[in-house]
């Protein structure tokens, strides 16, 4: 019969869970490696050198997880408010088609324009994708979960049909925008670091990166120092409480998902404006579900976002890696590790929370007796 | 005019062809949800069906033994579905997006360590596919106008599996409605504390409903790589999971009218493909991609009450807490 | 255990104990049931009353303990168990599915073959059987969305019944009921007393313990601290081993110099979002300096009438005046805009509305309250000003502990209550809205409470008061509503008010017919 679990301490909580969680994961997934006859730690170690060690590779790391940071927010966020934005990929994919023509809409003006008008094109776009799902939960209760996938399949089809038809490079044949306006470009930070004499391989790695820091900040300050925060986090705990005290629940629940779908939409700037400086199909590549493994094992908070979306961020380039040195594993070793995570740091969560706060209680429990 | 008919029957034809796997997702669906579980891993399952099914099939060199091991891959993420979502009641839909992701990177991954193909399978050889069942007397009565060609391409010269989709629904309906899991099954997706006071394992009960998904899965996984197609492609089930999921809304997760909503986003997709590039009178060429989003833009309008209102189980999401 | 009956007791728990997480719900308990009688088990709320019966029933595992059926030690890990044992159990909230019919309900569990035909049948035979016998009227093809309480009540009964139980176990079987479908209630469960049926009575109100049991067990803190022979008790003592120590079931209370009309509802009416009408035609007046109770059988339109008020809920029809704001079915509200006319609301459940469980103390001090200088400047919030806010409200209202920094869900329902009173309070409402006020409260916050109240009222706040509990309003208020079906059946003074008369009201009577 079950016995009482007391409950975990903070850091364990925050800490060493997440971190069991992550292990079982990697765990899971190194007995497919084994399985498949190679080396799991040969082959983390690949990784790890592919994601730190070899020129660049720091660099593509970096340039990976802005895009993380990016789609973990806009999951994050939209937690918060206790909704599930599974969203992010194609908030994310119409962000593109907003910074473009937002790009084209001020063709001839110099960077200092062009460059927040792309950025605010590409966030403007995010959020419109991420209201309407928004507003159909607060106003009409369509389940976010479903409408939000659905909006995944529509934001596909019509940028399927944008990129191959009115949007189309004449003379291409794969369906890809025509260039943007170069004052738009953002600048790469091996080029910054060039000015100031810091010589760096050439990466992806753009300002970008700086604006998903940026972000991170501000995201905690709306969460946890503002009004609109406290509202948004009354109605994701409580929201007959949140309708109680007077707050607008349908109004915060299609604010949050605005902003959600902006976080999302800024990871067109540092994929369209920052590197490919074009609209490419499927050019979110699954980032926007990878944010919901960020926010998942970040605990939507903007430390945990960070470090969680690093991890990722190592493990797409790192994964690429696998590619060159592996025969029969590749880069979709990722995908399988950050399945294991979302299921281990999600859907089990609290799998190992019993067991290890039993653990910790017995571990600390005689030290406490000899101190009384 | 005879034509179009001819047309209209292809399109049909076609519509059926596209619809079994949705139909057979759909069944797993309706099993899932009706016991209380979100399952947005019919997606996932699917996937893992298909390439288990291919890659079984060409090792194996039997259709069928591909089919055995689809169903029961599709049972295994069943079953991890269940663990974290009943056994330890953990989020439905992040278990189900894991699961999809899981299903997504594993294909791949084990198919090039397999068959070191990018991960394509290789063609099956005609002989371990399924091939269209031809129905008595075809041939007599291919000649009579409409009908005849009704029979013949309509009814007859399926595969084996479309018509066990068509034959799910009605299982479906029966075992809802008819039969004491069924009872227990529509009452445990409204209120599980009843059924648990009844002295009934909620656990055991949703478990279950979940394996009967996985095999369904299963079956339409197979019939994507071995009967549909001759081989395994990555993503293959390209969003059907998805489609089928918006299908069981649509029918307002009851077995006939999700078998409707199946037939009518077939029919969608089988029209789209037939008039592509066709210049129609009055409206010119349809935009095709666009057209393809009508099953998601129709299922949003639903769920936003513009056309009826879906009414899902009560109880739908929740885990079961004593 | 030398019993000195020549009968094994129906029911013996030994040694019976159960904890939630950190939380012991049942700490050793002993209890014994003789067969053919009706045992009442009373205690407050979160006594662990309801615990207790869940772990009989299976529905929860005991930690440790014995349980005996019939003299027999059975192990009991689950309702199936339970039910195996002959033990039945009407729970406080119906385990019954809405879409299915009575058939449909009743044969759940018991299908007799994996095809519903075969005991679809039987159980319709059953079901008739059972309710011909126990005058338990109801229709076996009815949906049971269609019934109403005590329909449903009804069909719960036969579903503990229709396996043949011999212990059968009601949890607070009246909350929902008027005194007079009670009463009928009660008729039923003597004729099963008087057929060997061991009848578990589960309530936490007195005045049922005294006119049907026979035995009946006193519980406290999850613990039993009383075992009575009902004949040999009375009111006064229950009430002492309830709450640890005597009972004032007076409260002093100031008279009433009731000054200006500070809320007046005209023809009032609500109607819900299934288009049922919740409120019909309440006309009331509310006025500075005053308590206006409003009495009446849990669900007939007191909640919706409180959020009507409190702007939470838009009214139908009708007209209601706010501090000389006119509201009507065509003018916006919101709970905001409600608050600012100068209501306070203490809610009837506060989880559900009058905290956020998750949040920490001080930002539970500033909801409601949370877009006023109070909380920030501008878009921000100041983390400093809340802190202090929120020690200040803990020190003047005595909330303990009175660390700022706890989440909610981790002080005890006295203190959690505090902290909404303390919020409400302090704004220095002209009108206070106050549901439940003491539910889960243990004694010595509910006077506490009740003084507050009468305090707030000496200084000229106008009091509506909601309350399930008759004796609440009774001492409480200075006049009192009686709600029915979600119409005024009649508003009378305290000197009038007795529990017959309400009763009776609470029934549907009117006053002129009662008077008449």
């Amino acid at each position: 019969m079950s016995s009482p679990v007391p409950p975990l301490p903070r850091w364990a909580d925050l800490f060493l869970l997440p971190l069991i969680n992550l292990m079982a994961a990697l765990f899971v997934c190194g007995l497919v490696v084994l399985l498949i006859g190679e080396n799991p730690i040969e082959a983390l170690g690949v990784m790890v050198k592919g994601a730190f060690v070899y020129p660049g590779g720091l660099g593509y790391t970096l340039y990976y997880t802005t895009n993380f940071i990016f789609t973990g927010l806009a999951v994050a966020t939209a937690f918060h408010a206790l909704l599930f934005n599974i969203g992010g990929e194609g908030q994310a994919y119409v962000a593109g088609l907003g910074a473009a023509l937002a790009a084209f809409a001020v063709s001839a003006a110099p960077a200092i324009v062009a460059i927040p008008f792309a950025i605010l094109g590409a966030a403007l776009a995010g959020a419109i994708w991420g209201v309407i799902p928004g507003y159909l939960q607060a106003k009409r209760g369509s389940h976010i979960v479903i409408t939000t996938i659905m909006f995944n399949f529509i934001a596909a089809s019509i940028m399927v049909w944008l990129l191959a038809g009115p949007m189309l490079e004449p003379g291409q044949q794969s369906p890809q925008s025509v260039k943007l306006p170069e004052a738009s470009y953002l600048p790469k930070l091996h080029d910054l670091l060039g000015l100031i004499g810091a010589k760096t391989t050439a990466t992806p790695l753009n300002v970008s990166f700086l604006l998903a820091l940026i972000s991170l900040g501000v995201f905690w300050i709306l969460i946890w120092r503002t009004r609109l925060g406290y509202a948004i986090r009354a109605v994701g705990h409580n929201p007959e409480a949140a309708h109680y005290a007077g707050i607008n629940v349908a109004r915060t629940i299609i604010i949050a998902m605005a902003i959600a779908g902006a976080f999302a939409g800024l990871l067109a700037t540092n994929e369209i404006v920052g590197v490919s400086h074009r609209v490419i199909l499927n050019y979110t590549a699954g980032y926007g579900f990878t944010g919901i493994a960020v926010a998942l094992m970040g605990r939507n908070h903007p430390i945990g976002i960070f470090l969680a979306a690093l991890l990722f961020g190592a493990l797409y380039q790192g994964g690429a890696e696998l590619d060159f040195e592996f025969k029969s594993i590749t880069r979709e070793m990722v995908l399988l590790i950050q399945g294991m995570i979302i299921l281990f740091s999600g859907a089990l969560a609290y799998m190992f929370n019993a067991p290890l706060s039993r653990l910790i209680a017995r571990v600390s429990a005689p030290k406490e007796m000899a101190r009384g | 005019m005879a034509d179009f008919l001819f047309q209209l029957l292809l399109t049909f034809d076609g519509t059926l062809r596209i619809a079994t796997p949705l139909i057979l997702c759909a069944m797993a669906g309706i099993f899932a949800e009706r016991s209380g579980v979100i399952d947005i891993s019919l997606e996932g399952k699917l996937l893992t069906g298909a390439f288990v099914a291919a890659a079984v099939a060409f090792i194996s060199g039997s259709a069928w033994l591909g089919v055995a091991a689809a169903i029961l891959a599709s049972v295994t993420l069943s079953l991890i579905h269940g663990f974290a979502c009943i056994t330890h009641k953990g989020n439905q839909v992040v278990s189900g997006v894991a699961i999809n992701i899981l299903a997504s990177g594993l294909t791949v991954v084990v198919g090039i360590a397999l068959f070191q193909r990018g991960g394509q399978t290789p063609t099956l050889p005609r002989d371990v596919r399924f091939k269209p069942l031809e129905w008595i007397g075809v041939e007599s009565v291919e000649a009579i106008p409409v009908l005849g060609a009704i029979y013949s391409q309509l009814i007859s010269g399926h595969n084996v599996l479309v018509y066990i989709a068509l034959l799910a629904v009605p299982l479906t309906g029966f075992i809802l409605y008819r039969t004491r899991f069924g009872l227990r099954l529509r009452a445990v997706g409204e209120v599980p504390e009843a059924v648990d006071s009844a002295g009934i394992s909620v656990t055991w009960l949703r478990y279950r409903a979940l394996i009967v998904g996985g095999v369904f899965c299963g079956i339409a996984g197979a019939y994507l790589s071995v009967a549909q197609g001759g081989n395994f492609v990555r993503d293959m089930s390209a969003g059907k999971g998805y489609i089928a999921l918006a299908a069981v809304i649509f029918g307002n997760w009851k077995p006939m009218m999700a078998l409707i909503a199946c037939l009518m986003f077939g029919f969608l997709e089988a029209a789209t493909s037939r008039l592509q590039g066709v210049d129609l009178p009055l409206v010119g060429e349809l935009p095709t991609q666009l057209m393809l989003a009508l099953p998601y833009v129709l299922t949003v309008l639903l769920l936003a009450g513009f056309i009826g209102k879906p009414t899902p189980p009560a109880a739908i999401g929740e885990p079961y807490i004593k | 255990m030398g019993s000195g009956s020549s009968a094994p007791f129906a029911l013996e728990l030994r040694g019976v104990s159960k904890s939630f997480g950190l939380i012991r719900a049942n700490k050793n308990i002993n209890l014994q049931i003789q067969p053919g009688s009706i045992h009442g088990i009373i205690g407050e709320n979160g006594a662990g009353k309801s615990t207790l019966m869940n772990i009989v029933y299976g529905m929860h595992e005991r930690d440790e303990g014995d349980i005996l059926v019939g003299g027999q030690a059975v192990d009991i890990r689950s309702s199936a168990d339970a039910i195996r044992h002959g033990i039945g159990m009407v729970h406080q909230h119906f385990m019954l599915v809405p879409t299915f019919t009575v058939v449909e309900n009743v044969m759940l569990g018991s299908e007799a073959g994996s095809l519903l035909r075969e005991g679809r049948e039987a159980a319709r035979a059953r079901v008739t059987e059972l309710s011909e016998s126990y005058n338990l009227a109801v229709d076996p093809d009815a949906r049971v969305s269609e019934l109403n309480v005590g329909q449903r009540q009804r069909v719960e009964i036969i579903k503990a019944l229709k396996g043949g139980a011999n212990i059968l176990i009601l949890d607070e079987p009246t909350g929902v009921l008027t005194p007079q479908e009670a009463a009928q209630l009660f008729e039923i469960l003597k004729v099963l007393r008087d057929r060997g049926v061991a009848v578990l009575l589960i309530t936490h109100k007195l005045a049922e313990i005294m006119e049907i049991t026979d035995a009946v067990d006193i519980m406290r803190h999850g613990e039993i601290v009383g075992h009575r022979k009902t004949a040999d008790t009375s009111p006064a003592e229950l009430a002492e081993l309830m709450v640890g120590r005597k009972v004032l079931l007076e409260v002093a209370r100031s008279e009433a110099t009731p000054g200006q009309v500070q809320l007046s509802a005209r023809g009032l009416g609500y109607k819900n979002n299934q288009g049922v009408i919740e409120l019909e035609d309440i006309s009331f007046d509310l006025r500075a300096g005053e308590i206006l109770g409003v009495a009446g059988v849990s669900g007939n339109g007191q909640t919706q009438l409180m959020e009507v008020l409190a702007g939470m809920r838009h009214l139908t029809s009708g007209a209601v005046e706010i501090l000389g704001t006119q509201i009507t079915p065509a003018s916006v509200t919101t709970p905001r805009i409600i608050r600012d006319l100068g209501v306070g609301h203490i809610p009837e459940d506060r989880h559900k509305h009058g905290l956020v469980l998750q949040f920490e103390a001080r930002e539970n001090m500033i909801l409601g309250q949370h877009d006023r200088d109070l909380a920030g400047t501008g878009a921000l919030l100041d983390p400093k000003r809340i802190d202090e806010n929120c020690q200040e409200k803990m020190r003047d209202f005595d909330v303990r502990p009175a660390s700022p920094g706890h989440r909610a869900k981790n002080f005890s329902g006295g203190n959690q209550q505090k902290i909404v009173i303390a919020r409400e309070f302090s704004t220095g409402p002209s009108i206070l809205l106050v549901g439940q006020p003491t539910r889960g409260v243990d004694v010595g916050a509910i006077e506490a409470i009740h003084n507050q109240l009468q305090a707030l009222k000496a200084e000229g706040c106008a009091i509506l008061l909601v309350s399930v509990e008759l004796d609440e309003i009774i001492s409480l208020s200075d006049r009192i509503m009686v709600l029915c079906d979600g119409k005024n059946v009649g508003i009378v003074t305290r000197a009038k008010a007795d529990r017959q008369t309400l009763g009776l009201m609470m029934a549907g009577q009117r006053q002129e017919a009662l008077s008449a």
